[in-house]
């Protein structure tokens, strides 16, 4: 458990210092570095069973069915890549607290920190390929938020959504490949596929696979072509820089070469494919980084060519090799992330990091300088130091490699490699530290506070002692994680400084030669390079990416142009297409269902509705009137419903169509009275048979369904709803077997209201509610009172509607009724008041909270639900049970009652709401003051005016 | 009867089709009616059609018709009714707002500003 806690750690405490900002800059780094610390402290007390070859395993099932378990493993590699994580994580956390100014806000570097730190170390601990994936993506969005931490510079932004395009589609192409691995291996677990190595080897599917795979490994760790976002990225803090892109995220990709090393390599296209693209990202990040005059691009550069170096050491495919990427891997990490901090240093007290401004250093900043000294000393690959020994034993493993038959080519290429990493590398020293001093450096540089040169002399510490006692410091560690990496036996080899007069050596020798006469002649070497052409790769990028946004938006304003009518005649014309598509390659024979016969009944309820439907689209233009039609259509619905056995469809449907009805004649009230000509013939035309084909398609498709049998459920419900409590198996359903849905459209129901209330509210205020005040009303009022009988009629029928509702509600589960339709009956009771007398003077006299009704409503039935898990039953399970009341006799009480209780009181507190403030408005627009009786004309001064005139 | 009524469903779905294609607010909320009619139908008939089965457990039926479509249908009507009130209120706020109920507003000019907007998001990578 104690592994996934590992993982968590970070993830939990990047909450930590963005409130701990508040109580200081040093609260802040302190906290975070206790998390990490705790973290690096937790994965050490796993050292001991590591180093005996022991596998750690912790997890849990999260989504069995996917094949995605949050299952993590500890190995030596894992345990490697999460050391120098959280280790360089310590360090650079330090450094941060010194390097980032006042200005800067400490609170989120830490927390996107923190994050970053987490998903790296959920890359590496995780054994379940989906979890990594998700970890892996995870770094891409904090690196994202890394990088870009400056924000008010645009080099960071443009930076950081470069590499996040970068990573970003190379994590796309990994989890298509990781796909189809787990779909090979038949497990999505790390540990069972690597045992199945020929499996996967064999397959058809391989080199897709490792082609995508490779596609997320190169894009994350910069091989050629994907190097050019790393030095993008720099324009990120320098703790980023040295972070990221030297010690972990750049390294994630070697890492998953490195943990799918067992059984993606050994094959030729694995050869061809990861060491001809790792030499090559060697030799032209070398080539590169010697010609850049930023400090932290120089180091960007020869990040991209020693990662090409590793890729290429295990794109080799021999344990030798494999023992050679991790020692370096380490060697790396340790000089690299040293000189990162060390240029930081460099830009923070001389004011630049451009080396054509610097020069003889060493005397003003001799603590900075030497460290710097012996970091590039061992980057270059001078003997004494660790990068030495690793470099040796890359060109020893590459003096042997045969490419496509030509025994001299892979050397070759590495000694050039070799030869431009001297270059470099000694360029950073000479051309900074050396030289004249000047006097024209930004700031007077000196030696920085301990807190900013102290990680990096750690770092430098170990380079010495790596590369003085290389099997005494390192090997433990080197063999453990190259045992892991190889899955096999180790092959046999010495970390020693010297071999002997090996080929390796005479390259070497050959390397610092050329390295140090290239320098000497820096001057030429550079004019030369000055006249060759340099492919920008920044201006391709974007003239990619510009590319690609003007195709979104020729496509998407030849579709869309904002316009609602283009929008849904396309989306309907490609309903229709797709619809008649299907219908015309799939093969048509009769339903053999008995049809019924039609009666007269039906011919004429038929006919109304169509009548009534063509005088919809006839008559549309006077409003008034086509809502009157529409208002028939919805009773003839209705009829049928009661026709065609569906008495809670019918109550329902006639409820609704009243509240709809009036809903619509209040909106109306504000909205113009008629539409008008606007269409154009051809638009008509178009729209019409748009219309007529969606009719037939939609009507076929009907007629096809109900003419034939099919399978339902239905038998399951009407067996279960007795013992299920009620005899009328459609309130049944709602309120108990598919009771959820209904809690969840009863939510639905009250945000709709709620959100039209917000919309009328705001109409209330401001530019809009001034507009309203002064709104002129077309048509002519009656001024009449209200009409007496109505008045009278509703005082009397309210309580008889009432107990309708009431009575309709109760009898909900075993006869035709319930919650929904008594709430609409009793809204419309309720809405009969305003009608007979008016908003306003109702509205003085029924003072309930339709808010309040919504949400008592909706925590009714949810409580009712949760009632359910105390008697450790699902949520929304229903009981019921019989009891005896002198006088009411036996009588039945369910749980499911109380749910309906709930959807009941949202009901009708979001009719009501709905309607009330639809009224509100409307009185606001036309002023009215509140009358004093109830049959008092509704009349405004404006109005009168109005009419006056 | 199943003719019958699959060609209501057929004419009520075009009716409403054609509204919703309308250049005014009004016309679009009818035609969303319209379909909801259709459409609730439709989803209904799923379950077949049947005369004097109504779904009520008794000892005197002689037979049922299926009860989870009418159930599904029940809340469509309740929720169809929520979505009708918020678009016209929609529309309503937008005509107060614009003082036009076409649908884009003022038609010219939405679909304009939509244009303008787009090219800035690579302002500031140039």
């Amino acid at each position: 458990m104690s592994l996934a806690l590992i993982v968590m750690l970070p993830f939990l405490g990047a909450l930590l210092p963005a409130l701990m900002i508040r109580a200081g800059r040093n609260a802040c780094a302190t906290s975070t570095l206790s998390v990490s610390l705790l973290a690096f402290l937790l994965l050490l007390t796993h050292a001991p069973a590591v180093f005996r070859g022991e596998v750690v395993q912790a997890g849990w099932a999260w989504l069995p069915q996917l094949g995605l378990n949050v299952n993590f493993f500890l190995d030596g590699l894992g345990f490697f890549f999460a050391s120098l994580i959280l280790g360089i994580g310590l360090l650079i956390i330090t450094y941060a607290r010194f390097y980032l100014s006042k200005d800067d806000p400490m609170g989120s570097f830490y927390s996107y920190l923190l994050l970053f730190q987490g998903a790296m170390v959920g890359i590496v601990l995780s054994d379940n390929i989906l979890l990594l994936l998700i970890f892996w993506e995870l770094t891409s969005l904090s690196s994202f938020l890394l990088i870009g931490y400056w924000k008010h510079l645009p080099e960071g932004r443009q930076g950081a959504r470069m590499a996040l395009t970068i990573t970003g589609a190379g994590g796309l192409s990994m989890i298509a490949g990781m796909m189809i691995l787990g779909h090979l291996a038949g497990s999505y677990d790390l540990t069972v596929i690597l045992q199945h190595k020929e499996a996967i080897q064999a397959s058809p599917l391989y080199l897709p696979a490792l082609l995508l795979i490779l596609g997320g490994c190169f894009t994350k760790s910069a091989q050629f072509p994907f190097h050019f976002w790393l030095p993008h990225a720099m324009a990120a803090p320098t703790p980023v820089s040295a972070y990221l892109h030297s010690a972990t995220m750049v390294k994630a990709g070697l890492f998953l070469m490195a943990r799918l090393w067992p059984v993606l390599a050994g094959t030729d296209a694995w050869f061809y494919l990861v060491a001809t693209t790792g030499l090559i990202t060697m030799v032209i990040g070398a080539w590169i980084a010697l010609f850049k005059d930023d400090l932290k691009g120089l180091l960007a550069f020869s990040t991209v060519s020693h990662l090409g170096l590793i890729t290429f050491l295990l794109g080799l495919g021999s344990p030798m090799a494999a023992v050679a990427a991790v020692f370096h891997i380490l060697n790396h990490a340790t000089f690299k992330a040293a000189l990162f901090m060390n240029a930081g240093i460099i830009d923070h007290e001389a004011g630049t990091r451009d080396i054509k401004r610097l020069g003889g250093l060493m005397a003003l900043m001799p603590i900075t300088g030497t460290l710097a000294l012996l970091a590039a000393a061992s980057m270059a690959g001078v003997p004494l130091l660790n990068g030495f020994l690793s470099k040796e034993m890359m060109l020893e493993e590459a003096a042997r490699t045969i490419w496509l038959g030509q025994d001299w080519l892979v050397p070759l290429l590495a000694t050039l490699g070799a030869v431009f990493s001297v270059a470099y590398s000694f360029r950073y020293i000479v051309h900074v530290f050396f030289g004249k001093t000047r006097d024209d450096y930004p700031h007077p540089p000196h030696d920085p506070p301990f807190g900013l040169w102290g990680p990096p002399a750690l770092l430098v510490v170990l380079v010495v002692l790596i590369g003085l006692f290389p099997a005494l410091i390192a090997g433990p560690l080197v063999a453990t994680v190259a045992a892991a990496v190889i899955g096999g036996p180790l092959p046999d080899y010495h970390l020693a400084l010297w071999h002997g007069f090996t080929p390796a050596l005479f390259m070497s020798v050959i390397a610092v030669a050329l390295g140090l006469t290239l320098l000497w002649r820096y001057p030429g070497v550079r004019a030369a390079w000055q006249t060759a052409p340099h492919p920008e790769a920044k201006a391709m990028f974007q003239a990619c990416i510009a590319a690609a946004v003007a195709l979104a938006q020729r496509l998407t304003h030849g579709l869309h142009n904002g316009s609602l009518q283009r929008h849904l005649a396309f989306m309907l014309g490609a309903a229709v297409v797709l619809g008649f598509t299907a219908f015309f390659e799939a093969s048509h024979g009769p339903g053999s269902r008995p049809l019924l016969p039609a009666t007269p009944v039906a011919i004429v309820g038929w006919l109304l509705l169509a009548a009534a439907s063509l005088a919809v689209v006839r008559l549309h233009r006077q409003r008034m009137v086509a809502l009157l039609t529409v208002g028939v259509i919805g009773l003839i619905v209705c009829l049928g419903f009661v026709y065609f056995s569906a008495p809670d469809l019918a109550l329902t449907q006639i409820s609704v169509e009243v509240v709809t009805v009036i809903l619509l004649l209040l909106a109306l009230n504000l909205l113009p009275k008629e539409t008008p000509r606007e269409s154009d013939t051809g638009r008509k035309w178009r729209d019409g048979i748009l219309a007529t084909l969606a009719g037939l398609g939609v009507g076929a498709a009907c007629w096809a369904m109900i003419t034939r049998d099919a399978e339902t459920l239905s038998s399951y419900y009407l067996d279960k709803s007795v013992p299920g409590g009620g005899t009328n198996v459609v309130n049944v359903i709602l309120v108990d077997f598919r009771g959820f849905d209904t809690f969840g459209e009863i939510i639905v129901l009250g945000i709709a209201a709620l959100t039209i209330y917000a919309l009328l509210d705001g109409a209330l205020q401001g530019a809009v509610g001034r507009k309203l005040a002064a709104w002129v009303p077309d048509q002519k009022r009656s001024g009449d009172r209200h009409p007496m009988m109505l008045v009278v009629a509703t005082r009397v029928m309210l309580p008889l509607a009432l107990m309708v509702g009431a009575y309709i509600f109760l009898r909900g589960h075993n006869v035709p009724g319930g919650g929904f339709i008594a709430g609409l009956v009793v809204a419309i009771a309720l809405i009969m008041q305003y009608m007979a007398s008016g908003f306003g003077w109702a509205a003085q006299r029924m003072k309930v909270d339709y808010h309040a009704l919504i949400g008592i409503g909706v925590l009714v039935a949810g409580a009712t639900g949760i009632a359910a898990w105390l008697a450790d039953h699902p949520f929304l399970t229903s009981t019921f049970d019989h009891f005896h009341l002198p006088l009411v006799g036996e009588f039945e009480l369910a749980s499911a009652m109380a749910f309906d209780t709930g959807v009941f009181l949202t009901v009708v507190g979001a009719v009501m709401l709905t309607l009330a403030n639809l009224s509100r408005i409307g009185r606001r627009a036309e002023c009215l003051p509140v009358p004093e009786a109830p049959m008092d004309p509704d009349l405004s001064p404006t109005l009168n005016k109005a009419q006056e005139a | 009867m199943e003719f019958l009524l699959a060609s209501t469903v057929g004419l009520m779905t075009a009716a409403g089709v054609y509204l919703i294609l309308r250049a005014r607010t009004f016309p679009v909320v009818l035609g969303l009616s319209l379909l909801s009619y259709a459409t609730n139908v439709f989803l209904f008939a799923s379950g077949r059609l049947a005369i004097d089965m109504p779904p009520v457990i008794s000892a005197t039926a002689q037979g049922y018709t299926d009860p989870l479509p009418q159930a599904l249908v029940l809340t469509a009507i309740v929720i169809s009714f929520g979505m009708t009130a918020v678009i016209v209120v929609m529309a309503l706020r937008s005509y107060l707002e614009s003082g036009s109920d076409h649908v884009d507003g003022v038609p010219d000019r939405v679909a304009h500003e939509n244009l303008e907007s787009v090219p800035g998001i690579l302002e500031d990578s140039r």
